[in-house]
């Protein structure tokens, strides 16, 4: 792992970042507006995500596993 | 002539026939039909040479991104707007009086608002005043901002040797050269400046005379006119020669000068698909077969506007089409070739040269010195008749002071330097060395990668930008290198199509093109800029042999 290249890098992502929502263009406190909107964003949607996703998944894996889960039955009531 | 091998059969029999019929006194006109038409060079049929044109499109997430930097930009000026309108903020921009408040309003609030908001944060790469001559190298004024582009500040130091991409000085006539300016210093202490007079009254000299004749000859037309201003020329013109009662056909991207032209001619006007022969022809079908909207008359007359190079696609247009075209439904067609004439064609003749036609399958013949010969102004050149009728007819004739005196002799020579008269091959070896300069750079920004608009034999380079935040940053950073480029937006430009654009000139060398070269690369690395599919390999063998196979 090369620290020097890796910051070099997210430097660089970080300029993309600037230049494409033009924030490079702002003034300073018109960007520390733009970037606290954008980090209170993803925070948000990161602590829904922690709040709501493992439930949603384990709740389609049930689902999925019953599917499968009922299928010997199935057949078996079928041939009968 | 020094190198015939480098000019085509046809064209250097041209040459010799003109000069043979100056001696015996022969009508030019005669001679010049029989000699193109003797050595096969048909008119009008589509010609040989490979007409290689790009207009890559971008991939989609590009266009994306740019509406999302469209869409924060418009955002803030949303903000920036409302803080203004309730005080929280200090207004920069003209606004009316608080006695007049009540009154209808002066200045429309919205429709500066692109202006207001977007254009001012990155005004300081546009109208930078440059201290030297605009020649391959250039020294800028620096100047600073306080308060974010509203007011600007010269802090009394100059930027020497900025390389310069933008200016249009395609064959390098902008010099200073003393030995190259011995005749147009004589003539300026010979007349002065100052004309003060319009031509019908006292302002034609004998400077102009000369000077229509040596642009006729040069071109291969009968008479010519010249204007002291090339915008003045295509606006002032184009209402002497249609009215009411015509229709004009207008290429979709032609410049400001013939919009304007057409509009204040009253005639009618439609717009057919950038250099799109399909739609041109359909234009003229649907104009021949149902003719005035609501009369049903025929059209008085019907005159097709096009431009040799579009200066802000370098695209050349397709001429031996477009003259088949009219030679069938017999339209007139007026060809304004600004920034292509001295710059394509194998002695510098322009468009109706580099396609190998007859000049008189043009009936209107307009162009510029501002570009190729470092002059100002304009001409318009055709049959005698025509000529005739605009010395009496036109708005600038009757009206627009003259070209004066230094100016027209700076084109005299640049002219006779160009046709070989001065006894130098200087004029050919310039055209030329902006023939290989405009390929080289064309090559080299293919295989690097950048998306590059064009012709590949037109010396305007537009390199796509796309999104409103890189237009600034690639500016900046290019000056910052000692590169001057000029950066295109909306509204020049549709949305999402932001370029730099770059104007390859004779007078930049090898090395200053590696320069601007490897700057390009290091900036489309860091800015990522290159979005080609189609960048070619780094074996170029493949792709130069069908390139240089159709070049002699």
């Amino acid at each position: 792992v090369d620290i020097k290249s890796m910051t070099s890098y997210l430097y660089w992502l970080y300029c993309q970042y600037e230049l494409i929502t033009c924030s490079y263009l702002m003034e300073p406190w018109e960007k520390v507006l733009f970037y606290t909107v954008n980090v209170a964003t993803l925070v948000t949607l990161a602590y829904a995500a922690y709040l709501f996703v493992p439930a949603r998944i384990s709740g389609a894996f049930c689902f999925v596993l019953h599917l499968l889960g009922n299928q010997p039955e199935n057949t078996v009531s079928i041939m009968k | 002539m020094a190198n015939p091998s480098a000019v085509c059969n046809g064209h250097l029999h041209y040459h010799q026939k003109q000069n043979n019929l100056l001696k015996s006194g022969i009508s030019k006109k005669n001679g010049i039909t029989k000699g193109i038409k003797k050595n096969g060079v048909s008119n009008g049929s589509l010609s040989k040479k490979a007409f290689i044109e790009h207009f890559e499109q971008a991939p989609m997430y590009v266009a994306v991104l740019t509406f999302v930097g469209f869409g924060v930009g418009t955002i803030f000026g949303y903000l920036r707007d409302f803080m203004r309108a309730w005080g929280l903020e200090k207004r920069n921009i003209a606004t009316e009086r608080e006695q007049q408040k009540d009154f209808v309003p002066l200045y429309q609030d919205f429709e500066n608002f692109y202006t207001r908001n977007l254009y001012m944060r990155i005004r300081d790469n546009w109208n930078r005043p440059i201290c030297s001559v605009p020649g391959p190298q250039f020294d800028l004024m620096e100047r600073v901002t306080d308060d974010y582009n509203w007011t600007f500040r010269f802090t009394g130091r100059t930027i020497k040797n900025v390389i310069n991409m933008g200016s249009y000085n395609y064959l390098g006539f902008a010099e200073t050269d003393a030995n190259a300016l011995k005749t147009v210093a004589k003539e300026l202490q010979k007349y002065g400046t100052g004309i003060c007079s319009t031509r019908q009254e006292m302002g034609t000299l004998d400077k102009h005379v000369e000077l229509e004749k040596l642009v006729a000859r040069f071109l291969g037309v009968e008479d010519a006119m010249v204007f002291g201003m090339g915008f003045a020329t295509n606006s002032m013109n184009i209402p002497a020669l249609v009215g009411k009662g015509c229709l004009i056909l207008s290429d979709e991207l032609n410049h400001t000068s013939l919009v304007l032209g057409a509009r204040l001619s009253g005639a009618t006007i439609r717009i057919f698909k950038h250099n799109n022969i399909q739609s041109l022809e359909n234009l003229l079908k649907d104009a021949i077969i149902y003719g005035q909207p609501r009369s049903r008359r025929a059209w008085r007359k019907i005159i097709i506007l096009v431009e040799g190079i579009y200066s802000m696609e370098g695209s050349i247009v397709r001429l031996p089409e477009i003259v088949s075209l009219k030679r069938k439904y017999k339209a007139y067609l007026y060809l304004d070739e600004a920034h292509s004439i001295g710059a394509v064609g194998a002695t510098g003749r322009g468009v109706v040269e580099y396609f190998g036609m007859n000049p008189d399958d043009v009936d209107v013949l307009m162009g510029t010195f501002t570009k190729s010969f470092g002059a100002a102004g304009g001409y318009i050149a055709g049959k005698k008749d025509l000529v005739d009728f605009l010395r009496t007819h036109s708005h600038s004739a009757v009206y627009a002071t003259s070209m004066c005196p230094p100016v027209a002799e700076q084109i005299i020579r640049a002219m006779k330097c160009l046709m070989g008269l001065d006894g130098t091959t200087q004029g050919l070896q310039r055209v030329q060395k902006l023939g290989k300069n405009t390929r080289y750079f064309r090559r080299r920004l293919h295989e690097m990668g950048f998306i590059v608009y064009g012709n590949d034999d037109s010396p305007v380079v537009p390199l796509l930008l796309f999104m409103p935040g890189k237009i600034g940053a690639f500016a900046r950073r290019m000056l910052e290198k000692s590169i001057g480029v000029v950066v295109v937006g909306f509204p020049a430009t549709p949305i999402t199509e932001s370029r730099a654009r770059f104007c390859v000139s004779a007078a930049h060398t090898r090395e200053m093109l590696d320069t601007v070269l490897n700057a390009l690369d290091e900036l489309g690395d860091f800015l990522h800029l290159k979005y080609s599919r189609y960048s070619k390999s780094a074996h170029p063998e493949l792709y130069e042999e069908s390139r240089f196979e159709l070049e002699d």
